[in-house]
């Protein structure tokens, strides 16, 4: 119960940052606060015997797929400053 | 020869051939293209011979559907051979003239493609055995007539003439198309021996209306009162064409058409009445327009409309034979007319009377060629003019005495505007600064050739009618004398009023106002303009506005202007920013899992 709050807790307070904060950098970092926050609840849930060792095995994924999506998610971030824009809403071109 | 006559259609395929190889090699051939031109009307000439006394005749089924077919095909009977002869003499003599006349002209090779052209669509005209076939040929001569016309077409006058030209002829041709389409409901057939085998059983209604359609494309093509406008304005061609298509061989295709189809007009007196009025009044009032003209060639186009009413009036009491006669001295002297003041042209370098005068010293032949050709228009004894028009009068003072008397005055102002004509261009004293000169041999001797036959035709009288299967008509020596005294009397005044200085008469505000809308032609034109163009063009206008630019465009602009307000609604929600685009998903994912939620519950 408590590591399903907890879990719950990191995933919103990651979702909060991903929404509010401007800076690229640091919603980059609440993206890894969530995926964090979502591989706890899998380890969690599979110690309980609930889903092992399918949990791990998930868990494990999802730090490959946090791992691709911090370079790729870098990659472009370095790009951006490059270019001399590191605020999220000054990327517009994507508007209709 | 006896071949020719098993195969008329050689009168077809060879000018038509020819033209496409002229066509083929418009920058090749330069001045060869004349001759090789001429191997059409010489061939129109020997079929036309040849089958005389009734030629072979074959029809294929073009279409069929249902139960009917339309069948086309080919008939050179004694008619379409007088008319071969007419189109394929008075080409000959055009063509020939041509090279002189249109010498060094750009477009000499396309010229002559077209006269070729012309020549077939005439022979498809006047060889075809139904009415589909027949129209094809009519549409393809309007179509040379257009393309003629308008031969120097960056002049805008000329451009502008041909599109009239085109568009009056095909308010007729409309009317026509609708008279076969009559036919055909009634008979189920369109060709002219099938049709007539019906006529008799024809209700007198049905007849009288697929008559009075025929006759209107009749009246259309042979330019009669009230589509006679494009012909005066179709002067903006060469002379040549004029010469050929304008005054012997299209424009009289509607007398033709007439004469074709003559037993539907037998048992349709409604429609006979309605050609004797027009022709007594185009007759009338287009030889009074003729002494209004100042310039040579109108002249000469309002007499055409004019001798072409004869024509009609001839058709309308029943004397289809009389009216052919007139057709083919009309075409003779008539064509003779226009290669004369071709020449006057093409030598003196002006149209207008004004400018001419005392031509006779300067150019000689063509001023002895041109009076023989008056002198046969006049209807002066033994010219052939004379003969047919004699004929006309006799026929038509017969039946309709009234129309008669009117033909015999009419008489009286055609020779009264060719004499004024003659004085006025070549007697007198000399008016133009150029020096004028005598036409090359290529023009003087058609000219010849034409003025013979302008004179002498008139012996072929008894000839031609018993080609068209009818008695010769006896001349009745009263009427030949009261028409004799009318053309005298008005030939009289006419040499006379040319001869008066302008100034004498012009000076009269009656005869001022009469001149005026003589030159007019009687302001029919203007009243066209105003009566019918105007209307048109204002009914266009009302519902390009109302129809077009509220109803239509309205909607389609409203429609799509809607559109673009939503859109432009919903553009405010992609504003492009991401964080937007994640709160929006993350309040869509939590209300979806609400939801399911909710429900599951």
């Amino acid at each position: 119960m408590t590591t399903l709050v907890l879990s719950c807790l990191l995933v919103a307070i990651g979702l909060y940052g991903v929404l509010t904060r401007r800076d690229l950098v640091a919603i980059l970092a609440s993206v890894e606060v969530m995926l964090g926050g979502s591989s706890l609840l899998l380890v969690a849930y599979a110690a309980a015997g609930h889903a092992a060792p399918a949990g791990q095995g998930y868990a494990l994924i999802v730090l490959a797929v946090g791992a691709a999506e911090a370079a790729i998610g870098i990659a472009l971030l370095v790009a951006l400053v490059r270019r001399g824009r590191t605020k999220i809403d000054e990327i517009t071109e994507v508007r209709g | 020869m006896n071949a020719l006559a098993q195969a008329p259609y050689v009168a077809v395929l060879v000018p038509l051939a020819l033209a496409g190889l002229l066509a083929a090699g418009v920058r090749v051939w330069g001045r060869a293209s004349a001759w090789i031109a001429l191997a059409g009307p010489l061939t129109m000439l020997a079929v036309g011979v040849a089958s005389l006394g009734g030629g072979a005749s074959g029809s294929v089924t073009w279409l069929r559907a249902g139960t009917s077919a339309l069948r086309v095909g080919y008939d050179a009977d004694p008619l379409a051979a007088l008319m071969l002869l007419v189109v394929g003499t008075v080409a000959a003599c055009v063509m020939v003239y041509s090279i002189g006349y249109m010498h060094g002209e750009k477009g000499f090779v396309r010229y002559y493609a077209l006269l070729s052209l012309f020549t077939a669509a005439m022979a498809v005209l006047v060889m075809a055995a139904d009415l589909i076939t027949l129209f094809v040929g009519w549409e393809l001569v309007g179509t040379c007539s257009f393309l003629l016309i308008g031969f120097w077409y960056d002049r805008p006058q000329a451009a502008e003439a041909a599109r009239k030209a085109f568009l009056v002829t095909r308010i007729g041709d409309a009317a026509m198309l609708l008279g076969m389409a009559v036919l055909w409901n009634a008979t189920g057939t369109l060709e002219l021996s099938a049709v007539f085998a019906k006529v008799p059983a024809l209700a007198p209604g049905v007849a009288a209306a697929a008559a009075l359609l025929l006759l209107a494309g009749a009246v259309g093509k042979s330019a009669q009162f009230p589509l006679h406008i494009w012909l005066p304005d179709a002067m903006e061609g060469p002379t040549p064409v004029s010469a050929l298509i304008h005054a012997a061989t299209m424009v009289a295709s509607g007398v033709f058409l007439v004469a074709r189809v003559w037993p539907l007009f037998a048992a349709a007196p409604a429609a006979r009445e309605v050609a004797l009025v027009l022709g007594v009044i185009t007759a009338l009032g287009a030889a009074g327009a003729a002494l209004g003209q100042t310039d040579i060639k109108k002249v000469l186009a309002y007499s055409t409309i004019s001798q072409l009413g004869f024509m009609f009036a001839a058709l309308g009491v029943g004397a289809w034979q009389v009216a052919m006669f007139h057709l083919v001295t009309h075409a003779a002297f008539k064509a003779l007319l226009f290669l004369a003041a071709g020449s006057v042209i093409h030598g003196s370098g002006t149209q207008e009377l004004a400018l001419m005068g005392g031509l006779r010293k300067r150019m000689p032949v063509t001023a002895a060629v041109w009076i023989a050709g008056a002198v046969s228009l006049a209807g002066v004894f033994p010219a052939a003019g004379f003969f047919s028009k004699d004929a006309i009068v006799t026929t038509v003072l017969h039946t309709a005495p009234w129309a008669g008397v009117a033909l015999l005055l009419g008489g009286a102002l055609t020779a009264c505007y060719a004499a004024r004509t003659t004085r006025l261009a070549f007697f007198g004293a000399e008016r133009g600064e150029t020096h004028a000169h005598e036409s090359p041999l290529t023009m003087t001797g058609p000219l010849v050739v034409l003025a013979v036959a302008a004179l002498g035709l008139g012996a072929a009288a008894a000839g031609i009618s018993t080609v068209l299967g009818a008695e010769p008509e006896s001349l009745s020596l009263v009427v030949a004398a009261l028409a004799l005294g009318f053309a005298a009397v008005g030939g009289v005044i006419g040499w006379i009023t040319a001869g008066a200085p302008t100034g004498a008469t012009a000076s009269r505000p009656v005869w001022l106002a009469f001149s005026r809308a003589a030159h007019s032609g009687w302001g029919v034109d203007g009243a066209v303009m105003r009566f019918v163009v105007a209307p048109f063009t204002a009914a266009a206008r009302f519902t390009d506005a109302m129809g077009d630019r509220l109803l239509i465009d309205g909607l389609a602009e409203g429609v799509a202007s809607l559109t673009s307000r939503l859109g432009a609604l919903m553009t405010d929600i992609q504003n492009g920013d991401g964080q937007w685009y994640s709160s929006l998903m993350v309040t869509g994912v939590v209300l979806l899992v609400a939801a399911v939620v909710w429900l599951v519950r």
